[in-house]
């Protein structure tokens, strides 16, 4: 399936967890949130998370600003 | 034996108050613009700080990391974390980006909402900032509030419930230092929470007015990570801060026109 993620189309399995993309993407080690749709995924169920066809994802994490 | 009493130093007898949470440092300092983690590192201890504003901005995809990052370097549990919502030019984009912080930081929900209003002067867009803050204290956040430096609006987001407001002393990263010192003064005046002069400090003399006139602290980012020295910036600040604070609890003498000695006439021999 496709997802816009970060901006960018990813084909990605029909199938994948949240849990399983941050790994696919070699995001495993980095302290990270995840938005699908204007909606926080909390981490708590990155396992369980599953994703529709289309969905708009934000992946962010913390760095320098002011 | 001296029989003075060595008085506290104020940064323990006289802490910053935010939310009820006790800081020792009255600075408090951005994280970016530094030319790599490890000045950041370095400008960072150097100030003192013990709170930091960060940014949340999209991970690199698929780019491998060329250096730490920056909770490796500046671990929150040893600084404050002050996630920003810089960037956002409305209140939807604020909030998000600040129940994302939350998430990224394990339920944290101390922030500092700036909701800007033109990439010309990054002046703050006052009607989306109240929008914002209104949503964003309702979900319980904890808001800390950049604004421009109205009294009347200061006054607005203190009544809605931010737990310090934060006006502009000139533009952001302009460096142009205290524009207005009677409303920022009068904007003390009037609070019950905390006001700290947010952006627009160019130099340590800048931070000691902001001090001077009863900030209760200055929050700054361009005036450390610009100077040709940020490290001994930094340390400039911190000093420039604590001499402002001390200089406002010791209050100043009144400006008179004229002279008066400081060594007595009674007794000269001439």
């Amino acid at each position: 399936m496709e997802l816009l993620i970060n901006g960018k189309t990813e084909q990605l399995p029909d199938d994948i967890s949240a849990s399983q993309l941050i790994e696919h993407l070699g995001l495993a080690n980095e302290r990270l949130a995840i938005e699908v749709n204007c909606e926080i995924v909390p981490r708590s169920t990155f396992d369980s998370h599953r994703f529709q066809p289309g969905d708009q994802i934000e992946i962010v994490r913390a760095i320098g600003g002011g | 034996m001296s029989s003075v009493m060595k008085t506290n130093s104020p940064s323990i007898a006289d802490p910053l108050m935010i939310d009820g949470i006790a800081y020792q440092s009255r600075l408090l300092v951005g994280t970016g613009k530094y030319k790599d983690m490890e000045e950041t590192r370095l400008a960072v201890e150097a100030s003192g700080a013990e709170i930091i504003t960060v940014a949340i901005r999209r991970t690199n995809i698929g780019q491998t990391r060329d250096e730490p990052n920056l909770l490796e370097t500046l671990p929150p549990d040893r600084y404050t974390y002050l996630p920003n919502t810089a960037g956002c030019y409305s209140a939807e984009d604020a909030v998000r980006t600040c129940r994302l912080a939350r998430e990224l930081l394990d339920g944290h929900n101390l922030v500092k909402l700036e909701v800007l209003g033109d990439e010309k002067t990054l002046f703050p867009d006052i009607t989306q900032t109240l929008t914002a803050a209104e949503t964003l204290i309702a979900d319980g956040f904890k808001v800390m509030v950049y604004t421009n430096d109205d009294p009347i609006v200061a006054k607005r987001l203190e009544e809605m419930g931010c737990v310090a407001v934060m006006p502009l002393a000139a533009p952001i990263g302009s460096g142009l230092g205290i524009r207005n010192p009677y409303n920022i003064r009068t904007i003390v005046e009037n609070a019950e929470v905390p006001i700290l002069v947010d952006a627009g400090v160019g130099c340590a003399s800048d931070s000691a007015i902001a001090m001077e006139l009863g900030c209760d602290g200055v929050l700054m980012n361009t005036a450390i990570a610009g100077a040709k020295d940020p490290i001994l910036m930094a340390s400039a600040m911190k000093k420039a801060i604590e001499a402002g604070r001390e200089s406002f609890l010791a209050g100043r003498i009144p400006r008179k026109r004229f002279a008066s000695a400081s060594s007595p006439v009674d007794g000269t021999f001439f």
